[in-house]
C-alpha cells in the first residue's frame, strides 16, 4: 500500500497551536500591554495630541515619527510599545497582517485639500507617500529591519476570523515563525489599536471569542 | 538676509513637519541633507515646491539642488538672487 505523505505543517512536532504571546491595546486615552496598564492621558482628546505623548512618554526616540500620517503614527507606536516592552526578540522574518475600516483617510483628506485649491496648488509630496495604509507597515519594517510578509486589508468592522486565518496560514505555511497582527483604526479624533503577538508557544488560545475580548 | 532665513526655517519647520523644533534649533551653515537636519528625498521634494511656489524659482537640474539645498545659508543666498516674487 502506497504511504501517504503528510503535508509539513500536519507533521506532530508542528502541532502545536499557534497562540496569541504578547498584545498591547492604544484606545480611550490609555496604553497598556497584555491587559497591564502603562500609560493614562485622558487630557487630551486631539488624536494627534495624545499620541505625541504617548511617543514621548514611551522615549520611543524615532524622529521620523513627527513626519508620519496619523496611521502610521498609531502603528509604529503600538508596535514599538508592544515589541520593547514585551521583551520580544525582533525576529527579522516576523510577519505583519494588519487591518482596519477607514485606511489612511485623515491624510487623504489632507492631499485632497491639497490638489484640489485652485490657482497655486500643490501636492505635497510629504502628504502624498502616505496615501496608502501599507505604508504603515513598511514604516514598522524600516524601523525594526523586518524582511518579511506583510499585508493590510479594509474590513467594514473588526474581523478576528480573517486575522486568525491569514495568521495561521502564514505560520503553518512556513512563510514565518512569528506574526505581528491586529487592528488599528484613526479616524480624526477616534483611534483604536489593537495589536498582538502569535507564534507556537505557550500563550493565550488563538480564538474569535479571545480576540474579541482582548481588543 | 536674515529675515529671509529665519522665514525659510519657518517655512521648513511646517512643510516638513518637524514639529519638536524651532527657528533657533536650525543654524544657517548646518546641512540639510545627511548628517545635519537628516533631511530625506521626499523633503527635497518639499523644497523644491517651496522655492517653486513661494519665490517663483524652478529648479530644472537636479544637480543644483544639491548646491542649493546644502544649508539654510545657501538657499537663502540663492533665493536672494533668483527670486520673481
Amino acid at each position: 500500500m502506497e504511504e501517504v505523505i503528510q503535508p509539513f505543517y500536519l507533521e506532530k512536532e508542528n502541532r502545536m497551536k499557534n497562540n496569541i504571546i504578547h498584545y498591547c491595546n492604544i484606545k480611550d486615552g490609555s496604553v497598556s500591554v497584555n491587559g497591564k496598564s502603562l500609560y493614562v492621558n485622558t487630557v487630551e482628546k486631539d488624536f494627534l495630541s495624545f499620541i505625541k505623548t504617548v511617543y514621548k512618554q514611551f522615549d520611543l526616540a524615532y524622529p521620523k515619527f513627527y513626519k508620519m500620517d496619523p496611521l502610521c503614527k498609531l502603528s509604529i507606536v503600538a508596535a514599538s510599545i508592544l515589541l520593547e516592552n514585551t521583551g520580544s526578540e525582533i525576529d527579522p522574518n516576523m510577519a505583519l497582517v494588519l487591518s482596519n475600516k477607514s485606511s489612511c483617510i485623515d491624510i487623504d483628506r489632507k492631499h485632497q485639500e491639497t490638489i484640489s485649491q485652485e490657482a497655486d496648488s500643490y501636492a505635497s509630496p510629504a502628504n502624498f507617500v502616505y496615501t496608502l495604509p501599507n505604508i504603515a507597515l513598511g514604516e514598522i519594517s524600516i524601523k525594526y529591519k523586518l524582511q518579511s510578509e506583510n499585508s493590510f486589508f479594509i474590513f467594514e468592522y473588526f474581523n478576528p476570523k480573517f486575522l486568525i486565518d491569514y495568521t495561521n496560514s502564514l505560520i503553518d505555511l512556513g512563510k514565518s515563525n512569528r506574526v505581528l497582527s491586529g487592528w488599528v483604526e484613526v479616524n480624526e479624533n477616534n483611534y483604536n489599536a489593537f495589536l498582538f503577538i502569535v507564534e507556537k508557544s505557550d500563550g493565550i488560545e488563538l480564538t474569535q471569542k479571545n480576540l474579541i475580548k482582548l481588543k | 538676509m536674515e529675515d529671509l532665513k529665519k522665514e525659510l526655517k519657518l517655512k521648513i519647520i511646517e512643510a516638513l513637519n518637524l514639529e519638536d523644533m524651532s527657528v533657533e534649533d536650525i543654524s544657517d551653515d548646518e546641512m540639510l541633507f545627511e548628517e545635519g537636519l537628516g533631511l530625506d528625498s521626499i523633503d527635497a521634494l518639499e523644497l523644491i515646491i517651496i522655492l517653486d511656489k513661494d519665490y517663483g524659482i524652478k529648479l530644472t537640474d537636479s544637480k543644483d539642488g544639491k548646491k542649493i539645498f546644502r544649508s539654510i545659508e545657501t538657499m537663502a543666498t540663492y533665493i536672494a538672487e533668483h527670486r520673481s516674487k
